[in-house]
């Protein structure tokens, strides 16, 4: 065999490749795009039917299928966002999310601290039956919540439901954290403490900017929960801290369902979470790496 | 400046970490503690550092008892095998960091650092997180920022183990120097007998859990207290052979045969342990009065300017450090040399009855 190719046969192969190799990126799109394509398109499909619904009058929803509006409208949400029985359910569920996800945070720190620095009696019993909270349906809580609130006068209250809704969140902040701590070496703890830190002073300079991504994660789960969660959210509330989704749910009046505004109301409700979200997105992708969310 | 261990215990459960220890560190002293891994070295500086408390015993600071007192309260420095720095600060803040917290104006804390970071080589990494630095720069930042601060005792805990050859040996070179300078006591913890032998100062040899020797590091290598001492100090390990002294002659079950005029005749007759170290063994018989073992070579390692010899001798292993690079073939016999002047003769529990003569004339 010679190992010297002669030219001709070099320019030959070349165009014997090049030819069909341009053919097919002219007319075969590639099989991964058309699937993702396909998926976003599914997924996307009920959001966008939600949209298209919240821009249309109730006449038109309910009389002509089409698949854009015709008669495009802002009255929807301008109907939410000056009613004050509409803005307020967004307002009332900020301030009880916000809430709860500030109490499971300072809450969760310490614990999960302990969880991932000190061995104690029944330590693990202990992290385990925090995530057996997690396993009840709320409407198993639903009944004593509401019977215990109401006998202390907390009925009706934004406070209320952040309580509740600790019942949940803090098992899964603390499960969240802990494995974020676990992370941090106890070594840099040590030498924090012979540099002469307090704990309270290393806790808070040192130890929770290591673990900022976790904090990140676990808020963002705790407030997405809390943001959701509608039943107990509803069974605490009547007037004052009554939520979105318990407004929302409440639309049924003497001329019938008012589709467009629940439509609207719909698409403010993903916006806080959308929010929230795009804020902690690469933290998510570290939680996830980390293997505990 | 004293730090002295006053019958410390460690049991932390069912397993005793550290057996009662009695130590003092003089100021200005460059103490190392030399053990194999698990051998208590670690339990040792964290008992001197306050990080742990020991079950029974005293910890006493100039005189002082600080067993109880809080870590931040001591005034100590200490460094990990590990890197550790804070990552979220910069590499100015966190040698500073100390210093802050003692409550030093900003000036003077600007000074110290860029001193400290003159010494450790890391002006040009100040403003950068120690996450983006090489390894040895991180460890060379957690050395800063244990200096910086002056402590009257700086506890460094393997702090090379972790790092290359090379950034090993240029800070090994450095240690010294900086503890000159210091004046404070120094523990440093190294499974190496030759990292201890170049730092000099004091050594104390561990093994599960006690101190078997303290005193001088050359001291403690020529003339080791016991068999335990002596094995952890040399590497690779001390060779070891069983001797029986019948009158005038050291037999062994092997055959070979030391007139005790050469080995130690002023011992009465008994069973006797010669240990001798690698690098005394020779190919060539050294002078008359050399000893010859036939051994099996097993396998030869090289190292560049030496050749390791692992040897059999009638079923106990023995190691050789020969000079030179050497082609020998395995599984052959190798007969090997040793100056008698070389033995160390340990009683049967391990006591050392009679010392190297080479080694007592040094």
């Amino acid at each position: 065999m010679s190992d010297t190719i002669p030219e001709t046969v070099l320019s030959s192969r070349d165009m014997t490749i090049e030819t069909p190799r341009r053919a097919a990126r002219r007319f075969r799109p590639s099989g991964s795009a058309v699937v993702m394509g396909l998926y976003l398109l599914f997924l996307m499909l009920p959001i966008y039917w939600l949209l298209n619904m919240s821009l249309k009058t109730n006449s038109e929803i309910l009389g002509t299928f089409s698949l854009w509006p015709r008669n495009l409208t802002l009255a929807n949400y301008e109907k939410i966002l000056t009613d004050a029985s509409w803005y307020m359910g967004y307002v009332n569920s900020l301030i009880y999310v916000v809430m709860n996800t500030a109490i499971s945070l300072a809450v969760a720190l310490p614990a999960a601290y302990a969880f991932s620095r000190y061995s104690f009696v029944g330590d693990k019993h202990l992290f385990f039956w925090l995530l057996t909270n997690r396993m009840a349906p709320p409407a198993v809580f639903a009944l004593p919540f509401f019977q215990l609130y109401s006998s202390i006068g907390l009925f009706d209250t934004h406070i209320a439901v952040a309580l509740a809704h600790c019942l949940f969140n803090v098992p899964l902040a603390v499960w969240i954290l802990e494995g974020f701590m676990r992370g941090v070496p106890r070594e840099i703890d040590e030498t924090a403490y012979i540099d002469g830190y307090s704990f309270p002073r290393f806790f808070i300079r040192i130890f929770m900017p290591l673990i900022a991504s976790g904090i990140g994660v676990a808020a963002f789960f705790c407030f997405m929960f809390s943001w959701v969660e509608l039943l107990l959210s509803r069974t605490l509330t009547s007037v004052d801290a009554k939520p979105i989704a318990a407004t929302m749910t409440r639309t049924v009046g003497a001329a019938g369902v008012d589709w467009g505004v629940l439509a609207a109301a719909g698409m403010l409700t993903i916006v806080p979470g959308a929010l929230v979200i795009w804020f902690v997105r690469n933290y998510i992708a570290k939680g996830f790496a980390l293997g505990r969310v | 400046m004293t730090l002295t261990l006053d019958q410390v215990t460690l049991k932390p459960g069912a397993r005793t970490h550290i057996h009662e220890t009695s130590l003092t560190l003089e100021k200005g002293t460059m103490n190392v503690l030399l053990g194999p891994t698990l051998a208590g070295k670690t339990s040792l500086m964290r008992l001197m550092a306050g990080l742990d408390r020991p079950t029974a015993g005293r910890v006493l600071w100039n005189g002082e008892d600080v067993t109880g007192m809080r870590v931040q309260d001591r005034g100590i420095a200490m460094v990990y095998q590990q890197f550790i720095n804070y990552p979220s600060m910069t590499v100015y803040d966190n040698i500073a960091s100390p210093m802050r917290l003692m409550g030093l104006d900003a000036g003077e804390i600007d000074t110290r650092v860029r001193e400290t970071a003159g010494l450790m080589k890391l002006t040009p990494m100040l403003d950068r997180k120690p996450l983006e630095l090489s390894g040895g720069q991180q460890q060379r930042c957690a050395l800063a920022r244990a200096l910086v601060k002056n402590a009257g005792l700086v506890l460094l805990d393997e702090p090379l183990a972790n790092l290359d050859y090379k950034l090993r040996e240029e800070l090994r070179a450095e240690i010294p120097r900086i503890f000159e300078a210091s004046g404070s006591i120094f523990v440093y913890a190294t499974t190496e007998p030759e990292e201890a032998l170049l730092l000099g100062g004091n050594c104390a040899t561990l093994w599960e859990g006690r101190v078997t020797q303290f005193g001088p590091t050359a001291e403690v290598y020529r003339k080791p207290a016991d068999a335990t001492t002596a094995r952890v100090f040399s590497d690779p390990p001390m060779n070891f052979l069983r001797l029986e002294k019948r009158g005038d002659t050291f037999r062994s079950a092997e055959g070979d045969n030391i007139p005790a005029t050469v080995l130690g005749g002023g011992l009465g007759d008994g069973t006797y342990l010669a240990g001798f170290r690698p690098n005394h063994l020779t190919l060539e018989a050294a002078g008359p009065a050399a000893i010859r073992f036939d051994t099996t070579l097993v396998v030869t390692e090289i190292t560049g300017s030496e050749t390791f010899v692992h040897l059999d001798h009638a079923g106990e292993r023995w190691v050789g450090l020969i000079h030179g690079v050497r082609k020998l073939e395995p599984g052959g016999t190798l007969p090997v040399h040793l100056d008698p002047a070389r033995i160390y003769l340990f009683a049967e529990d391990g006591r050392l009855v009679a010392g190297a003569p080479y080694a007592e004339a040094a």
